[in-house]
C-alpha cells in the first residue's frame, strides 16, 4: 500500500510536470515522440492539407476555416479549387461536410469534433502521437484503440497507409525494471500500474504493413499535423514576423527615450 | 493657440485641471523601479478599452455564435488576431501590473495616513478589475469560460437560505446560458468599465491631493521649501521629469508585452487556456477546472477550507474576506514608520511570509489537489489527506495572520530612525 501510494504520488508529480501533454486515464505515464513540425515549411502544410481534405474532412468539419485562406500556403485559388475542394463548395466557403452532427453521433457514439482549432486544444505533439498510436483491438466497437487516447471512438482512418499495429504489453514486478524497459523501448511508451502490484509497459509493433513504409507514414502524419497547426492559427507566421519588427522598433525607441530621460534628469541632484 | 486656451479656461478649468493633476504636480525625486506600475496600469486600462471597442464591433454575445465570432475575429477580420491578442494579453498583464503596484504600496506604507482614501479607491479598482475579468472570461464561450463561470456563480448558490435564488438571479436562468452571456456582456463592456474609469479618476485625484509617498516614506510636503524653486527640498516637478521617466518604463513594458503577444500569446496555457478552444458544452464537464492564474490564490483558499455544518459557504467567506481585508490595511498598521527601509525584522519577515503564501497559493490554485499526493496512512490527523490541501490551509492562515496580527507586530517592531531627506 505504501509503495503504491508513493508510486501514485510520483506519477501525479510527473503528470503535472508534463502539463499540456496528454494525460492518459487511469494514472498511466506516457512518453511521446517529439513532433517534427515546421511552421515555415509551406510545402509540408500543402501536403497536410491534401491528407486533411481526403481523410478527415468526411466526418470532421473545419467550419471556421475558409478554403481561400489556403492561399496562405502559397497556393492559388485555382489550385485550391482543383485539388482540395469537392464539387459543390465555393472558394469563399468554410470547410463543412454533408454528414450531420446527429448522424455522426448515431454512427460513432460521439459527434466527431470540429478540427479548426483542434491543434490549439491538443497541441502538435499530442496529435502527432495520436496518429501513430492506433492499434488493433477486437474489444473496441470500431476495432481500433489508441495508446494516446484510450478507448477513442474514432477508427484508424489512415490504416491503409500505415498498416495495422498490435499492442505489445510486458509485465514487471519491479518498478525500476519497468522504467528501464520503458526507457529502452522505441516510439510511444506507456507505463501503467497493472494487477497485483505489477507494472505494465505498453508499446506497439507493426503487424500488417500498409501502402507506406513506417518512415513515409511518419512524414505524412507530420505534414498533416503541420497543417492542423497552421489551421489552428493561420496568422501565426505573420504574428511572429511582425513581432520581430515591433521589437526592433521598440529597441530603437528605447534608446531615444532613455537618452531623453537622462538629459532631463541631469539637473536633478 | 494661446487665445483658444484662454477662451476655454474662461469657461472650463482646463489649464487648472492639467496643472493640479500633472503639469504642476510636485513629486518626490526618489521614485524607484516600483513606481512605474501606476502609469503602466493606466496604459493597460486605455489599451483594454480601445481594443475592447474594436472587439465589440465584431463579437456576437449569443450562445450559438459567440465562439464562432471570436474565431471570425481571429481569422477573417483584418488584424483581428492582433486586437484580440492585445486584449487577452492585456487582461493578464493588467493583473501583473496591479499586483506589483499593490505590493509597492505594502512595502513603502503608501496606504497610511494621509493616503487612506487613495488606498481604498485602489482596492475598489482591484475589485472592479476582478469583476471585469470574470465577466469578460465568459465571452469567448469556450469550455473554461462556461465551467469557470458555473463554478464561480455556484459559490453564490452556497449562501445559506437565499443561495439558490441568488444563483438564478445572477444567471437569469437555472444554468449558465445565452441569457447569462448577454448580461455578462453588458456588465463587461459598459457597467464595470464605467465604474472602473470613475474610480481611477478618484484614485488619481486623491493621490494628487495628498501628494505621493516614496521609498523612504518621508512626507516631502512637511519639508522646508527650496528658496530658489519654491518646491520642497526633495520635490521635483512630475512634468517633465516623471513624464520622460515613465516613457522609458512604457517602452520597456511594451517590449515585454510584445514578446508575449507575438511569440507566446497563450503563455503556455496561462493567458489563453487550451480547453477554451473547445466550444462551451453544458453536458460535458472538463476533468480539471482551474480559473485563470490571477484568481488562483483565492481559488486555492476556497478549495482548502473544509465544508462545515454541511455547507461550502465557509470557503466562500474566506475567499471574500481575503480580498476585502485589504481595505482595512490603513488601520491595521500601527508602525512608527511607513517604509520597509526603516521597519524592523519582524515586519519584514511577515511581509515575506505573506508574499510566499500568496505565490504558493497561486500555484496550488492552478494544479489539482492531488499534485503532491497524500500523507501516508498511519500519520495522526493528517493520514491520507492531500498534502497540497494541508499546505494550502497553513498558507491561508499565514495570509490572514499577516493582516490580523499586524496591529500587534507593527507596534512592537524595532524601527530605525527616518532621515529628514530622501536617500536617493
Amino acid at each position: 500500500m505504501m509503495i503504491m501510494s508513493r508510486f501514485k504520488a510520483l506519477l501525479a508529480v510527473l503528470l503535472a510536470a508534463a502539463a499540456g501533454a496528454a494525460v492518459a486515464s487511469s494514472g498511466a505515464d506516457i512518453r511521446m515522440e517529439p513532433s517534427p513540425i515546421n511552421r515555415l515549411d509551406l510545402e509540408s502544410q500543402q501536403r497536410g492539407a491534401r491528407t486533411f481534405v481526403n481523410y478527415c474532412l468526411n466526418c470532421h468539419t473545419a467550419r471556421y476555416m475558409r478554403y481561400n485562406r489556403l492561399t496562405d500556403l502559397g497556393l492559388t485559388e485555382a489550385q485550391i479549387r482543383d485539388n482540395l475542394m469537392f464539387a459543390t463548395a465555393r472558394i469563399g466557403d468554410t470547410m463543412t461536410i454533408a454528414m450531420t452532427p446527429a448522424d455522426g453521433k448515431a454512427w460513432f457514439g460521439v459527434t466527431p469534433p470540429d478540427l479548426t482549432v483542434e491543434a490549439r486544444v491538443r497541441g502538435a505533439e499530442w496529435l502527432y502521437n495520436y496518429f501513430l498510436g492506433f492499434y488493433r483491438d477486437a474489444a473496441a466497437p470500431s476495432g481500433w484503440n489508441n495508446l494516446v487516447f484510450p478507448n477513442v471512438a474514432m477508427p484508424h482512418v489512415l490504416n491503409g497507409l500505415s498498416g495495422s499495429n498490435r499492442l505489445v504489453t510486458t509485465e514487471f514486478r519491479d518498478h525500476e525494471e519497468a522504467q528501464a524497459a520503458a526507457l529502452a523501448a522505441k516510439g510511444i511508451v506507456v507505463l501503467a500500474p497493472g494487477k497485483d502490484h505489477t507494472y505494465v509497459v505498453k508499446t506497439l509493433a507493426l503487424d500488417t504493413p500498409g501502402t507506406l513504409t513506417p518512415v513515409q507514414y511518419r512524414e505524412t502524419v507530420a505534414d498533416l499535423v503541420n497543417f492542423l497547426d497552421y489551421m489552428g492559427e493561420p496568422a501565426k507566421n505573420k504574428r511572429v514576423s511582425l513581432g520581430l519588427i515591433v521589437l526592433l522598433y521598440l529597441g530603437v525607441l528605447f534608446v531615444f527615450a532613455y537618452w531623453l530621460k537622462r538629459e532631463y534628469w541631469k539637473d536633478v541632484h | 493657440m494661446q487665445k483658444l486656451l484662454t477662451w476655454i479656461d474662461d469657461r472650463f478649468p482646463l489649464t487648472a485641471l492639467w496643472e493640479s493633476q500633472w503639469g504642476k504636480y510636485v513629486a518626490p525625486k526618489n521614485f524607484n523601479f516600483w513606481y512605474y506600475f501606476g502609469s503602466l496600469a493606466a496604459l493597460v486600462l486605455v489599451m483594454q478599452i480601445v481594443t475592447g471597442i474594436f472587439l465589440a464591433m465584431s463579437y456576437k454575445p449569443d450562445a450559438s455564435r459567440a465562439f464562432e465570432s471570436v474565431e471570425y475575429i481571429m481569422r477573417d477580420l483584418p488584424w483581428g488576431w492582433l486586437i484580440r491578442y492585445m486584449h487577452s494579453t492585456g487582461a493578464s498583464m493588467f493583473f501583473v501590473v496591479v499586483y506589483l503596484h499593490m505590493f509597492r504600496g505594502l512595502m513603502y506604507g503608501s496606504y497610511r495616513k494621509p493616503r487612506e482614501l487613495t488606498w481604498i479607491f485602489g482596492c475598489l479598482i482591484y475589485l472592479c478589475l476582478m469583476a471585469e475579468a470574470f465577466f469578460g472570461y465568459l465571452l469567448p464561450w469556450g469550455q473554461m469560460s462556461y465551467w469557470g463561470a458555473q463554478v464561480i456563480v455556484n459559490l453564490f448558490s452556497a449562501v445559506p437560505v437565499i443561495g439558490e435564488d441568488l444563483g438564478v438571479w445572477i444567471r437569469g436562468d437555472y444554468t449558465i446560458s445565452d441569457i447569462t452571456l448577454n448580461r455578462f456582456f453588458a456588465f463587461h463592456v459598459i457597467a464595470v468599465p464605467l465604474v472602473l474609469v470613475g474610480l481611477v479618476m478618484a484614485h488619481l485625484m486623491a493621490l494628487h491631493e495628498t501628494g505621493s509617498n516614496n521609498p523612504d516614506g518621508i512626507e516631502i510636503k512637511k519639508q522646508p521649501k527650496d528658496p530658489a524653486t519654491g518646491l520642497p527640498l526633495d520635490g521635483i516637478n512630475s512634468h517633465p521629469y516623471y513624464s520622460v521617466k515613465d516613457i522609458v518604463g512604457v517602452v520597456v513594458f511594451l517590449a515585454v508585452f510584445s514578446i508575449i503577444l507575438f511569440f507566446m500569446p497563450d503563455m503556455g496555457g496561462y493567458f489563453l487556456e487550451a480547453n477554451n478552444f473547445i466550444p462551451a458544452d453544458p453536458l460535458k464537464t472538463p476533468e480539471h477546472i482551474a480559473p485563470v492564474w490571477y484568481f488562483t490564490p483565492y481559488y486555492a483558499m476556497l478549495r482548502a477550507v473544509p465544508s462545515f455544518l454541511g455547507s461550502q459557504f465557509w470557503g466562500v467567506i474566506v475567499m471574500g474576506a481575503a480580498v476585502m481585508i485589504f481595505f482595512a490595511l490603513p488601520w491595521l498598521d500601527r508602525g512608527a514608520v511607513k517604509s520597509i527601509r526603516y521597519r524592523g525584522r519582524t515586519y519584514k519577515l511577515w511581509l515575506a511570509a505573506f508574499v510566499v503564501s500568496f505565490l504558493i497559493l497561486g500555484y496550488l490554485g492552478v494544479v489539482p489537489v492531488t499534485v503532491w499526493g497524500q500523507f501516508p496512512d498511519g500519520w495522526p490527523l493528517l493520514g491520507t489527506a492531500d498534502r497540497a490541501t494541508v499546505v494550502a490551509r497553513v498558507l491561508t492562515v499565514v495570509y490572514f495572520l499577516f493582516f490580523l496580527l499586524m496591529p500587534w507586530y507593527t507596534a512592537r517592531d524595532k524601527t530605525k530612525p527616518v532621515p529628514a531627506r530622501v536617500t536617493g
